[in-house]
């Protein structure tokens, strides 16, 4: 067993788990590498099957070649997608140019808001990895949220031997994240090796641009990389000295950009 | 890495490290240094850093780093401070839970284990104290056992031969009281980089490795192919026409083929295939650590919480065992009170029932007479779990010997089993039962075929009361209602079992009565009826021997009673009045039977 195949045993384990002791409960599909890396995953841990929910938050502002990708995927994969927005801010006119973690806000994290009390879901598996970024680097596997969403990273439920906390207080729900320890370049070794189809966002384009994070068109940059395969990605991660999340505005609005937009449920 | 010939990551090569001991003793100062030293800081941040200190005037220090990597951090620049990587020659490391955080116990006991190597700090000036016991003995408890402990800040003792020796001879014998055998303590600086990297000349009484020399020379955790086959079950699949039993190999391998047995059910079947999704060819042997699935070539029932093995190398099973624990919990942990034990996949309510020692970890003090346990320390105490569970002693197999205790919704304790005495009656007879099932001779009819038929799964069903509350009448009634519904019914009476099978026992021999009984019922479960019994000579302890003997078939407990508060834990309890209506009665057990799922009907009744 080499350190990708722990990672993927690991990861199967807690998806099963989520899966026995959540009877509500769904999974993040934000179309990305690290949330498909998850479906792929739970192929596996469920032979074949995807028997949890794809909840998918749709901001209207997406790179409209994720749409496409992600309603061919859920077909041929046959995934039962559940498609949440904020319509209400939508139609009011929500947008980034009114302060993009006022936007992220409103339209990601409010928009989850009223799937998950649509759906009533108490569980919600999340493709984030502790490598992402500084407070993603704190969380548990199983982190509890209260009624609000909110996140208290300061005081967290201890959590070993893969004993995780399931159970809860009425109205607040668990987050689950079964690829926390895996690294970009983990996720991006497991896609060459299993050779997962990946949205071509990803990919070298003509103008010698691709993206190495996904998110909404206004806010999100590609950058400059010549890396047209699975292969020379892996390649180029192996050298690179920028973080991943470098072109996506919203981090960098604010010195606590995340830590202010996580603690209040943003993924 | 992979078959189509991509080149190795490093990443294969990682391993994890957790920085423990007591708050100011140098944590920060040697992940600096660590990285440093390694090279594993971005170009130029050792200058810049540096630069800053003679800009405001401060004597520069590693510590420092960390805290500017801390600051990039928050802008989404470099590295993050709960994951540091570095890496040596051989391989790398990453840091979990880096110091700078509120040292919670919970945290650091989240860290540590998932850590496979541990640095343990002692401050030179400052000696052995509070946390470094603490955590001591924490390691000790989850199992790690790559440990080297650094004394650190040699320079501000001179580097002084016996402040190192007087250190090493503290802490080893506190360790030593612990079981625990640690090779190195490396006399260092952190600071001023001596014994970190590289050996240095400052000491040069000291012959033994620098820190990474001796993180270089720690072996990669064994797998636990070697040890006899454990699987919990996590979950049974039916997606499709596969009827897949899942879980994660806990210790040793499995070969297609295999006959496996389930405990406490007791279940055996043979491993008909071991199923994977998107590989290239389909497996047939699994092994430690694997999260895998496989098939039976019969229909058992099995269910999460069963631990699969080989036939030979049986898990213990049993509701009272020893165990050594740690606490974080808000609440202390007391006597009468329920939680939840998770063990494996196990999951059951549990309570101490005797604490034998409890100790505050800061000191290794006994704290004699004590009934409880404080949060942040550990006792050595007796759990009675409500129903037996599967497990290993963790000196065995430590996969299968750890727990934790939930407090409400909360993780508040983990533990390891350290001993188990197979004192109780209890134990003795699973042991025969166990034995018997193992051997049983199978009927070619199916449980299952027999409830189809049947229209209801086998049962047994006590009426229990005092005497003269018409229990003998309630029970023929049910009879006959039940045989009248065209159900297999028979009225087991104790009396009777008395008279033929158990006529040769004479006098005090009560539980060789009950178990004759006990299996007499078994037989007729086993012929897929439903037994009713009503006999007033079994008392409480005697149901528990009755549901062991009956298992894995279901005893229901109807009491007659007069209180409203019944004995025991009765299923179902009825007034004396509605036991004077006989037939509403036994109409109102059938009805609870059909909620049990007990009576499921003829097929061709629906």
């Amino acid at each position: 067993m080499d350190h990708l195949d722990h990672l993927e045993n690991q990861s199967i384990y807690i998806l099963r788990e989520a899966y026995k002791n959540f009877k509500d409960l769904a999974m993040l599909w934000s179309i990305g590498k690290d949330s498909t890396v998850l479906v792929w995953l739970a192929r596996k841990a469920f032979f074949g099957h995807c028997p949890i929910p794809l909840v998918h938050i749709d901001t209207t502002f997406k790179i409209p070649a994720m749409i496409e990708y992600r309603d061919r995927v859920a077909k041929e994969w046959g995934l039962n997608l559940v498609v949440g927005k904020n319509e209400k801010a939508i139609a009011e006119g929500m947008n980034h140019t009114m302060g993009r973690i006022t936007c992220c806000e409103a339209l990601k994290t409010n928009g989850l808001h009223a799937v998950m009390e649509d759906k009533k879901y108490t569980g919600l598996i999340l493709g984030i990895r502790r490598d992402e970024e500084g407070t993603r680097a704190k969380e548990r596997y199983f982190s509890p949220r209260n009624k609000d969403f909110e996140w208290d990273f300061k005081d967290q439920p201890p959590e070993l031997w893969d004993q995780f906390k399931t159970s809860f207080e009425a109205g607040t729900h668990i987050r689950i994240h079964p690829i926390l320890q895996w690294t970009e370049l983990n996720v991006w070794e497991y896609i060459q090796r299993e050779n997962i189809p990946i949205i071509d966002l990803y990919f070298s384009n003509a103008e010698g641009k691709r993206y190495r994070s996904l998110g909404c068109a206004p806010c999100t940059l590609p950058i400059d990389s010549k890396a047209s395969t699975v292969a020379e990605i892996v390649e180029e991660l192996k050298t690179i000295d920028t973080s991943e999340r470098s072109g996506r505005a919203q981090d960098q609005e604010d010195t606590y950009a995340m830590q202010k937009l996580r603690a209040k449920g943003y993924m | 890495m992979t078959d189509n010939g991509t080149a190795l990551s490093l990443s294969n090569q990682l391993m994890r490290l957790v920085i423990v001991g007591h708050v100011d003793h140098g944590k920060s100062t040697l992940v600096g240094r660590l990285l440093s030293d390694t090279g594993s800081l971005p170009d130029g941040k050792l200058d810049f850093v540096k630069e800053i200190c003679k800009r405001q005037g401060k004597t520069f220090e590693f510590a420092f780093l960390l805290d500017a990597l801390e600051e990039e951090q928050e802008q989404g620049i470099t590295i993050d401070t709960s994951q540091i990587f570095f890496k040596t020659e051989k391989r790398h490391y990453v840091i979990i839970d880096a110091p700078g955080h509120k040292e919670f116990l919970k945290n650091m006991v989240t860290g540590a284990s998932e850590a496979e190597a541990a640095l343990l700090l002692i401050d030179a000036k400052e000696g052995v104290q509070e946390q470094s016991r603490r955590h001591g003995y924490i390691l000790k408890l989850l199992g790690l056992t790559n440990v080297v402990v650094v004394v650190n800040k040699m320079d501000l003792v001179g580097y002084d031969k016996d402040v190192y020796n007087k250190i090493r001879e503290e802490y080893n014998a506190f360790l030593h009281s612990l079981d625990i055998k640690v090779d190195e303590y490396i006399p260092v600086s952190a600071k001023l980089g001596v014994n970190i990297a590289a050996r240095k000349d400052e000491m040069p009484w000291y012959e033994g490795p620098s820190v990474l020399q001796m993180l270089d020379q720690f072996e990669k955790k064994q797998r636990l192919n070697h040890l006899p086959f454990r699987m919990p079950v996590q979950d049974v699949y039916k997606f499709d026409e596969r009827r897949i039993i899942a879980g994660r190999v806990e210790a040793g391998q499995l070969k297609k083929g295999d006959r496996l047995i389930f405990s406490p059910s007791n279940k055996t079947g043979v491993v008909k295939s071991i199923e994977a999704w998107s590989v290239p060819n389909q497996p047939v042997t699994a092994e430690a650590s694997q999260s895998i699935g496989f098939t039976l070539d019969e229909q058992i029932f099995v269910e999460r919480g069963d631990v699969a093995t080989r036939t030979d190398q049986l898990p213990i099973v049993s509701s009272v065992f020893d165990v050594n624990i740690f606490w974080m919990g808000k609440n202390k942990l007391v006597r009468d009170k329920n939680y939840t034990l998770k063990l494996t996949t196990q999951e059951a309510p549990c309570q101490v029932v005797e604490f034998k020692k409890v100790i505050d970890a800061s000191t290794l003090e006994t704290l004699v007479d004590q009934d409880f346990v404080a949060k942040n320390d550990v006792a050595e105490l007796t759990l009675r779990v409500q129903r037996p569970v599967a497990f290993d002693l963790f000196g065995e197999i430590a996969t299968t010997g750890r727990f934790v205790l939930v407090d409400g919704y909360d993780v508040c304790g983990g533990g390891i089993v350290t001993t188990y005495t197979p004192a109780i009656k209890e134990d003795k007879l699973r042991a025969e039962v166990r034995q018997r099932d193992f051997n049983w001779v199978k009927s070619d009819i199916q449980a299952q075929e027999r409830a189809y038929r049947n229209g209801h799964q086998s049962a047994l069903i006590l009426i229990t009361g005092e005497a003269g509350v018409g229990k003998a009448r309630l029970a023929k009634k049910l009879e006959r209602t039940l045989f009248d519904h065209n159900h297999q019914s028979y009225l087991l009476d104790g009396r009777n079992v008395q008279l033929g099978v158990s006529a040769n026992i004479e006098g005090e021999q009560k539980g060789e009565s009950i178990r004759r009984f006990g299996e007499v019922a078994r037989l007729f479960l086993d012929a897929g009826h439903v037994v009713i019994s009503t006999s007033n000579v079994f008392n409480q302890e005697d149901h528990s021997d009755l549901r062991l003997l009956a298992e894995p078939c279901p005893v229901i407990e109807i009491q007659v009673t007069g209180v409203e508060e019944p004995t025991g834990n009765p299923d179902m309890t009825l007034s004396l009045t509605e036991a004077q209506n006989e037939e509403a009665s036994a109409e109102k057990i059938c009805k609870y039977l059909k909620e049990k799922k007990i009576l499921t009907g003829h097929n061709y009744s629906i």
